[in-house]
């Protein structure tokens, strides 16, 4: 049901781990849902020099972790806000419908990383999308 | 902590107690096995099996409802395989009708229990954790008239008998609780409650779907009325099953059509895998004293392996009252389907209570009616051993799982490395 481009990310996940002090630190997901993705950035002059992720969930969640993660490395600030859910699902070559959520899920991290350390700079986060969610349109995790 | 980062399938720390020649550090993989734990789900069919069936597939073609020698002949083999099954649950041959499965026979038991009884807003009585094919059944009997009383658990997944007792009102017209959990194992009290159900008149149906053919069930010690089983579950056929509808229980019909099976069940007889349900049935129930006694110390060897050697661990279901072959074991702070895909790398097929398998967002409905959180639901898996499952297998399990767990609590936000216990040395 996966890719192989997720099972190669699920089995050899890239940038597990956490930073030191980290610049940013954005968390999403809820345990009770069955996923949690925790998302470290290390950032100079507006670029991320560094991204790891801890990850609790099933394989598509830690292979859009490590996919994520790979993608933003070396970004600035406003590319890396730029990679959505649908560029980390395309760069695993596709996720089966259920686990679009996943994809979802990295982005948001992304996000609030990004803002966690604008807040910290003093300047105003960017505006997230509201699309939070865990899951399917029709049922949300429950609680 | 033992687990260093490591390729999958390249090298995976080796830590299982059971393997005393072999200390705990990384093992190289040397070949992928194949380890089969996942019988609750399906079993293969057994050789004898598939051998019994052949000849219905080409030689023995005739159809049992017609009346040359050569359809007499597979109507002879029908018989034989009715009387096969009749005799491993301790019923008569007239009792027995094939159907398409367990998911078929549960269906006919209750709708037909339930259309049967006549009464405008009748009740029905069933537990929380029976299988979809009874729970979604009831659900659907609920949005046509009927009412339900879901009755819950204890820790262990029981029943209490007491609490069947207090649910009967005048308006019920079955009760419906499984012999034993696909997922936990838990063995209900079935031969209590199907007392309750006759002290008031109330037609008793089990699905024991899990239980025939693994440990012993007779219909008339255990005041059972209506029973499904399922072929596939002990080596026979997929697609074939039966329901024992006791004489003299009342039960509309629920496949319209020919006179199949006493006019009950319309649609020519599935002659090749009747045949094989028959032989399978006769030869895992001939076969329960040993295989029960030789599975049920390879799962508690299981159990108490994982137990000792994967910190933060608990098991699920009942520790004594539970089917031979299940060990269900929850790990706090990683996913299901993590595990089992790790575990498939390496050649282990077992099977999660996680939503991220089950194509929904809702762990086991199981796991959450024993009191389990979320969180430790997602982390549960289960393994189902067979008689086929051989004491390396176990050993396998037990070498490779800790450094699977381990590997995905590294990677998990929720391990605080304050709740780590040491237990990489001991051996």
């Amino acid at each position: 049901m996966y890719s192989e481009k997720v099972m190669d990310h699920f089995s050899n996940p890239r940038n597990v781990g956490e930073i030191d002090a980290p610049s940013g630190v954005g968390e999403v997901g809820n345990p009770v849902c069955g996923d949690i993705m925790k998302i470290f950035l290390k950032i100079e002059d507006n670029r991320i020099v560094d991204a790891k992720f801890k990850t609790f969930g099933c394989g598509a969640a830690i292979a859009s972790s490590s996919m994520a993660t790979e993608l933003i490395r070396g970004k600035t600030l406003e590319e890396a806000w730029e990679v959505s859910n649908k560029a980390v699902a395309e760069a695993l070559e596709g996720l089966p419908p259920v686990k679009m959520h996943c994809s979802v899920l990295a982005e948001e991290a992304i996000h609030k990383a990004i803002n966690d350390y604008r807040v910290q700079q003093g300047l105003e986060p960017w505006e997230e999308k509201n699309h939070h969610t865990h899951g399917h349109e029709e049922e949300s995790c429950g609680v | 902590m033992c687990g260093a980062e490591a390729g999958m399938g390249i090298a995976i720390p080796a830590s299982g107690q059971d393997m005393m020649d072999k200390p705990a550090r990384w093992e190289v993989m040397q070949e992928k096995r194949t380890i089969y734990m996942d019988n609750a789900a399906t079993t293969p069919v057994h050789p004898e099996v598939l051998e019994a069936m052949l000849p219905y597939f080409t030689e023995r073609y005739g159809n049992p409802s017609s009346v040359y020698s050569l359809a007499r002949e597979s109507r002879k083999a029908v018989e034989e395989a009715r009387e096969k099954v009749a005799k491993a649950i301790g019923a008569t041959p007239g009792e027995i009708f094939f159907t398409s499965g367990g998911t078929e026979s549960d269906n006919w038991a209750i709708k037909g229990c339930a259309w049967a009884s006549g009464k405008k807003g009748g009740h029905i009585i069933t537990s929380s954790i029976e299988h979809h094919a009874v729970l979604h059944t009831c659900q659907y009997l609920e949005k046509n008239g009927f009412s339900v009383t879901y009755l819950p658990v204890d820790e262990y997944g029981l029943v209490n008998p007491a609490d069947v007792e207090a649910a009967v009102t005048d308006r019920t017209v079955l009760i419906s609780v499984m012999y034993a959990n696909n997922e936990i194992g838990t063995m209900e009290p079935v031969r209590e409650i199907g007392a309750v159900a006759r002290d008031h008149g109330i037609p008793f149906h089990t699905d024991a779907v899990q239980a025939v053919g693994h440990v012993p069930v007779d219909v008339n010690q255990e005041n059972i009325d209506l029973l499904s089983l399922s072929g596939h579950k002990f080596n026979g056929p997929k697609g074939v099953g039966a329901l024992y509808i006791r004489k003299g229980t009342r039960i509309g019909t629920y496949e319209h059509g020919g006179g199949q099976e006493k006019r009950r069940r319309a649609g020519t007889e599935n002659v090749p895998a009747i045949v094989g349900l028959g032989k399978a049935v006769e030869s895992a129930t001939a076969e329960i004293p040993e295989v029960s006694a030789r599975v049920s110390r390879m799962r508690d060897r299981l159990i108490r392996g994982l137990l000792s050697t994967i910190p933060h661990s608990r098991l699920n279901g009942h520790p004594e009252k539970r089917l031979p072959g299940n060990a269900n074991v929850s790990f706090e702070f990683v996913e299901g389907e993590s595990m089992l895909l790790l575990l498939d790398s390496i050649g282990v097929s077992a099977s999660t209570g996680s939503a991220c398998t089950s194509g929904s967002l809702e762990p086991s409905h199981v796991l959450l009616a024993i009191g389990l959180p979320h969180e430790k639901a997602h982390g549960s898996l289960r393994f189902t051993l067979s008689g086929d499952t051989t004491g390396g297998d176990v050993d396998y399990v037990l070498l490779h799982l800790p450094g699977i767990v381990d590997r995905l609590r590294q990677m998990s936000p929720l391990y605080k490395p304050d709740e780590k216990e040491v237990k990489c040395n001991v051996q």
